[in-house]
C-alpha cells in the first residue's frame, strides 16, 4: 500500500507550491495517474482523504485524470493493444510505452489574496 | 472588494505544475545511480513476490562466483534481518534495510543504507527489495537494471496479473526450475507467452538455486550488462 507514501509526496509538492504563491487556500488538486503506473486510484483517494487533515490540502478536492496504457512501435508508430504480444508484427521491434505510467501533479487551483502589486501568478 | 480592510477578494488562480509526484525520490535515485556507476558498480533492483527465491538466487550466485568480494547486497525486509544474515553467511557482504511497515524500498532508504556500507572493490550491488509484486515497481532506487524473480510455482498468468512490475523488468529469473519435473500442469511456454504480453523485450533465464542450473548464464548476463552500463555511463558523463 504505497498510495500513502505517494499522497505524502503529493501534499509536500502542493505545500511547496502554495508557499511560493502565498496561497490562502487550496481548492482543487489535479493529478494524472496512468493505468500502468502501479497506483490504485481508489486507494489513492482514500489515502488523500485521510492524509490531508491539518495540511494545506485539508479543504481541497482531488481531481484524478486516468491515462490509458498505450504501447506503440517506435519505428512505424503502429499502436499495439494491451494484452497483445508487445512486439510490432510489421517491424519486429519491441513496443514502447507511449502513455500509461504517469504519476503527475498537473495543476493546483488556489485562492491567492488579491493584493495589488503583490499578486503572483 | 473586501469589506473589512480593502485588500480585495481572494482570487482563484490555477497554477500549472506538471511535475512528477515522486520527483524527489527520482532525484535521489539519480544521485544514487551516478554514485554507483561512477564507482564502477552495477546496481540491480531484485524484486519478486515473497518466497519467489530472491535470497536463494543470491546465495547460489555467491557459491558460483570466483570472487564474492566483488559483490555486495542490501536486503529489504519488513521486520527481520534474516535475508541479510543468509546472504552474509553465503559469503556476500550485506546489510539489512528494515522498512517497518513500508511495503517497498525507496531511493532515500537505499541512499542512507549505502552511506554506512563499505562498497570498496564492489562491482555488483544487489538491492533485494521487499517481497511484493506491486509497490516496489513504482520507486526508482538508482539501479541500472530491474530483475524480477518469478518462481515456476507461482502460476503461469502471474505476469498478466502484475503488468507494471513485469513491464519494468529488464530480466526475469524463472526460479525453482528444478521443480519442473514435479509440476506436470505447469507449462513454461505459457509463462513466456504471458511475459511477452507485458514485457516489450522479454529476457528470461531459468535458474535453480538448488542445483545451480542457469546460475552461470545469470552471472554472464550480469557481466555483459555491467560492461554496457559502464560504457554508456562514461559516454554520457
Amino acid at each position: 500500500m504505497h498510495e500513502y507514501s505517494i499522497v505524502q509526496s503529493l501534499v509536500d509538492a502542493v505545500t511547496s507550491e502554495c508557499g511560493s504563491h502565498a496561497a490562502a487556500l487550496v481548492l482543487r488538486v489535479h493529478i494524472e495517474i496512468g493505468d500502468l503506473s502501479g497506483v490504485d486510484v481508489d486507494l489513492l483517494t482514500t489515502a488523500f482523504e485521510t492524509f490531508r487533515e491539518g495540511t494545506c490540502c485539508e479543504h481541497a478536492d482531488l481531481v484524478i485524470e486516468r491515462v490509458s496504457t498505450q504501447w506503440v512501435c517506435p519505428k512505424c508508430d503502429r499502436p499495439i493493444a494491451s494484452g497483445q504480444v508487445l512486439r510490432c508484427p510489421d517491424c519486429d521491434e519491441p513496443a514502447q510505452l507511449a502513455a500509461g505510467d504517469e504519476i503527475l501533479l498537473r495543476q493546483i487551483e488556489m485562492e491567492v489574496p488579491d493584493v495589488s502589486g503583490l499578486r503572483l501568478r | 472588494m473586501c469589506q473589512d480592510c480593502g485588500c480585495g477578494d481572494p482570487e482563484v488562480v490555477p497554477v500549472k505544475v506538471q511535475q512528477k509526484i515522486l520527483a524527489r525520490n527520482d532525484r535521489t535515485a539519480a544521485h544514487n545511480r551516478d554514485h554507483f556507476l561512477g564507482d564502477g558498480i552495477l546496481a540491480i533492483n531484485l524484486m519478486g513476490s515473497p518466497g519467489a527465491g530472491k535470497t536463494a538466487v543470491l546465495e547460489a550466485t555467491a557459491r558460483a562466483l570466483p570472487n564474492p568480494k566483488k559483490v555486495a547486497a542490501l536486503a529489504g525486509d519488513l521486520a527481520t534481518e534474516n535475508d541479510a544474515n543468509r546472504i552474509t553467511a553465503a559469503g556476500i557482504r550485506s546489510k539489512a534495510i528494515t522498512t517497518g511497515q513500508a511495503c517497498h524500498l525507496d531511493a532515500e532508504l537505499v541512499h542512507r543504507a549505502v552511506h554506512h556500507f563499505d562498497l570498496d572493490g564492489v562491482e555488483y550491488l544487489f538491492i533485494e527489495n521487499v517481497g511484493n509484486l506491486v509497490c516496489p515497481a513504482v520507486y526508482d532506487l538508482g539501479q541500472a537494471f530491474n530483475v524480477v524473480a518469478l518462481s515456476i510455482t507461482e502460476g503461469e498468468d502471474k505476469p498478466l496479473k502484475y503488468p507494471t512490475m513485469f513491464a519494468k523488468a529488464d530480466l526475469v529469473l524463472l526460479t525453482k526450475a528444478d521443480l519442473l519435473p514435479h509440476l506436470p500442469f505447469v507449462d513454461v511456454d505459457k509463462i513466456t507467452d504471458a511475459l511477452a504480453r507485458v514485457m516489450p523485450n522479454p529476457r528470461v533465464i531459468s535458474v535453480s538455486a538448488q542445483t545451480g542450473f542457469g546460475i552461470e548464464a545469470w552471472i554472464r548476463w550480469l557481466a555483459t550488462v555491467r560492461t554496457n552500463a559502464l560504457e554508456k555511463f562514461e559516454v554520457y558523463a
